[in-house]
């Protein structure tokens, strides 16, 4: 049987030029970047070689560049960096109700801590309201944190619109001599190899991509912090990445991170173009061939890759069992899958019921992924959600 | 003993807490469940039914019964249910229907005494996390037992959930804690989170404290 994996936002499988690249680095690369020896240069030279690349895809400095050890660290660091070092500027920090945990759940640690929290809530396609934004800023507010796509939903936020936003708090706040500085970070983990990551063009401070979202190894991260952004480390040490982030340089990693990026941002056009006609063939697919149906998110903002339905009357954990039954991987809502036990913020914040979140079902396509898995999905999913339903008592209303 | 203590331990948590595999049991009771009402049922095909849940919080359970013959030592003579739930929810039900219909079918009143652990222990165990959707297939049938009591008249042997409130203040019962122990809850302070037990009451916490450590020793001990 032929295994259809279905769930590239939890994370990618290494493309085969990533891993090359990695081998012939780990073959060679030794040394500790840090080390004045030769195989301490030979080190060093690859880490610099990768940070150009890097900063020609952003088109940012290379000093902008922060190796870190996931998404996840660049999230925290972004996070609790700003927020502690402008701390006694202001206190007060915005991000989204959508917001990855990385983001999230760091940003109410600072809230146990006496920072102040505001959460800005989502339309009913999981798009913040930019109104909203504008008054929940106020002259204490040093950081805003929104995410450019979600991971659940992919829903894609209006990054520039929001990044201008904060370009004019920044001059009123010149204007009025208030010294509290304002920065806007982005996680772009989900939005890497599908969106523009050219910070000019987005005009964000600071901006978190995570290796393994892209066909790149896991426990890599990136976080470009703008010139000029106060930043303090989360983690503490040797002082590399200009003091930023201690811990000897994880040069296979970056390697394979920069590799990594360099061919998704090169396929962004013929791969978006690719996976958003097959999104767009199984969603329409899906809601004739399943009733009871809904599709989770914006139709029209929404990264080429994500499909998001909640498929009413049953548990997204049964049917995620199903379907590993029959080969296809995927992901669900549903609080049963959860560590935790809660089912997924993320669709509670689109102002969907407990029930919704509970039968939602994640389906995230990749450059392996064809129309023929698709149809092979449409053909068991209808059969899986069928017999479900037959041994569901409950009946839930469409709302 | 030791083989004992090994054994309790594979019940409380399958694969010590951290996965989500599933036994072969509970697997083989997910994909191919027994005693499932697949039909609507007829009119005197069972004496009365249970329900407990909410599509909300993830899990409903649905029972009907079968009881015979009637008066003192009547027996489970046929259980069919429906769920919506996860795959624990669903394996633990199907389960508990074996158990209570095998061999000509249980005494009513053994029935009413089978424990979510041994459940568990049919199923070679559950994820710790889990076993709250064990729970709800005993409670539901509970939910049958008294429908029965009740269509039969025998109001005097309907069972009444005595619960104690503990703390006054946030209304918070003997059975909510030991929900809580059920749903993973080991320290004060994992009850706590959960119930946020506590916060109204502070001099409730010493009998909480009490009350965590008995349901633990109970279903885990």
């Amino acid at each position: 049987m032929k295994n259809i994996y279905l769930d590239h936002a939890s994370t990618t499988p290494m493309d085969k030029k990533v891993a090359k690249a990695m081998a012939v680095c780990q073959a060679k690369i030794y040394g500790n970047a840090g080390s004045l020896h030769k195989a301490g240069r030979e080190a060093k030279a690859e880490l610099i070689k990768a940070r150009k690349t890097i900063a020609q895809i952003l088109s940012c400095r290379i000093e902008e560049i922060v190796f870190t050890g996931s998404g996840t660290e660049s999230d925290n660091l972004a996070v609790l960096g700003v927020m502690r070092t402008n701390k006694s500027f202001g206190n007060h920090i915005i991000v989204s109700s959508i917001e990855h945990h990385a983001v999230l759940f760091t940003a109410e640690s600072l809230k146990k801590v006496g920072f102040e929290l505001s959460i800005l809530s989502v339309n009913r396609d999981g798009i913040i309201l930019i109104d909203n934004l504008k008054k929940t800023i106020n002259d204490k507010t040093t950081l805003v944190s929104i995410m450019y796509a979600n991971n659940e939903i992919g829903t894609i936020e209006p990054i520039r619109e929001i990044a201008e936003i904060i370009k004019q708090i920044r001059q009123d706040r010149q204007n009025r001599n208030i010294k509290t500085p304002i920065y806007f970070h982005t996680d772009a983990c989900q939005a890497a190899g599908f969106l523009d990551l050219n910070v000019q063009n987005l005009g964000v401070d600071l901006l978190t991509i995570n290796g393994s979202k892209i066909y790149g190894p896991k426990g890599t991260g990136v976080l470009y912090i703008k010139s000029g952004v106060r930043i303090e480390p989360i983690i503490f040490g040797g002082g590399q990445e200009q003091g930023r982030r201690s811990g000897t340089e994880n040069i296979v990693g970056i390697v394979g991170l920069t590799e990594a990026l360099k061919i998704a941002n090169a396929k962004i056009k013929t791969e978006s173009v690719r996976e958003t006609k097959l999104r767009d063939y199984f969603i329409k697919q899906v809601l004739v061939k399943i009733p009871k149906v809904v599709l989770n998110g914006s139709q029209e903002k929404r990264l080429p890759n994500n499909i998001n339905i909640s498929i009413l009357d049953i548990e997204g954990e049964a049917m995620l069992l199903w379907l590993d039954k029959y080969g296809i991987y995927c992901s669900t809502g549903s609080a049963c899958d959860s560590q935790s036990l809660e089912p997924s913020h993320v669709i509670l914040a689109l102002g969907r019921p407990y029930e919704f979140a509970n039968g939602a079902l994640r389906f995230t396509l990749g450059r392996s992924t064809t129309k023929k898995d698709l149809d092979y999905v449409l053909k068991v999913l209808p059969k899986i959600a069928s017999d479900l339903r037959k041994i569901s008592p409950v009946n839930v209303k469409m709302g | 003993m030791k083989k004992n203590i090994k054994k309790s331990k594979d019940v409380l948590s399958y694969n010590n807490n951290e996965s989500w595999v599933y036994s072969d049991v509970v697997k083989s009771h997910f994909f191919k469940p027994q005693n499932l009402l697949l039909k609507d049922p007829k009119k005197s095909e069972f004496d009365a039914e249970g329900q407990v849940g909410s599509p909300q919080c993830g899990d409903v359970m649905k029972i009907w019964i079968k009881v015979g013959p009637p008066a003192g030592g009547e027996k489970i003579k046929k259980l069919k249910w429906r769920t919506f739930g996860c795959a624990s929810a669903i394996a633990s039900t199907s389960m508990f229907s074996v158990m209570v219909t095998e061999k000509g079918g249980m005494k009513l009143e053994d029935a009413l005494k089978v424990r979510p652990q041994d459940i568990m222990q049919r199923l070679h165990g559950l994820p710790a996390r889990k076993v709250h959707c064990s729970v709800l297939c005993d409670k539901a049938f509970r939910q049958a037992v008294n429908n029965y009591f009740r269509n039969t008249a025998q109001h005097q042997r309907i069972i009444v959930d005595g619960a104690k409130i503990i703390d006054k203040n946030l209304n918070i019962t003997d059975k909510d804690i030991e929900s809580a122990v059920l749903d993973g809850a080991k320290t004060l302070l994992d009850v706590q989170k959960k119930l946020k037990v506590g916060v109204g009451d502070p001099s409730a916490i010493p009998e909480i404290e009490q009350l965590i450590k008995f349901y633990n020793e109970k279903y885990y001990g």
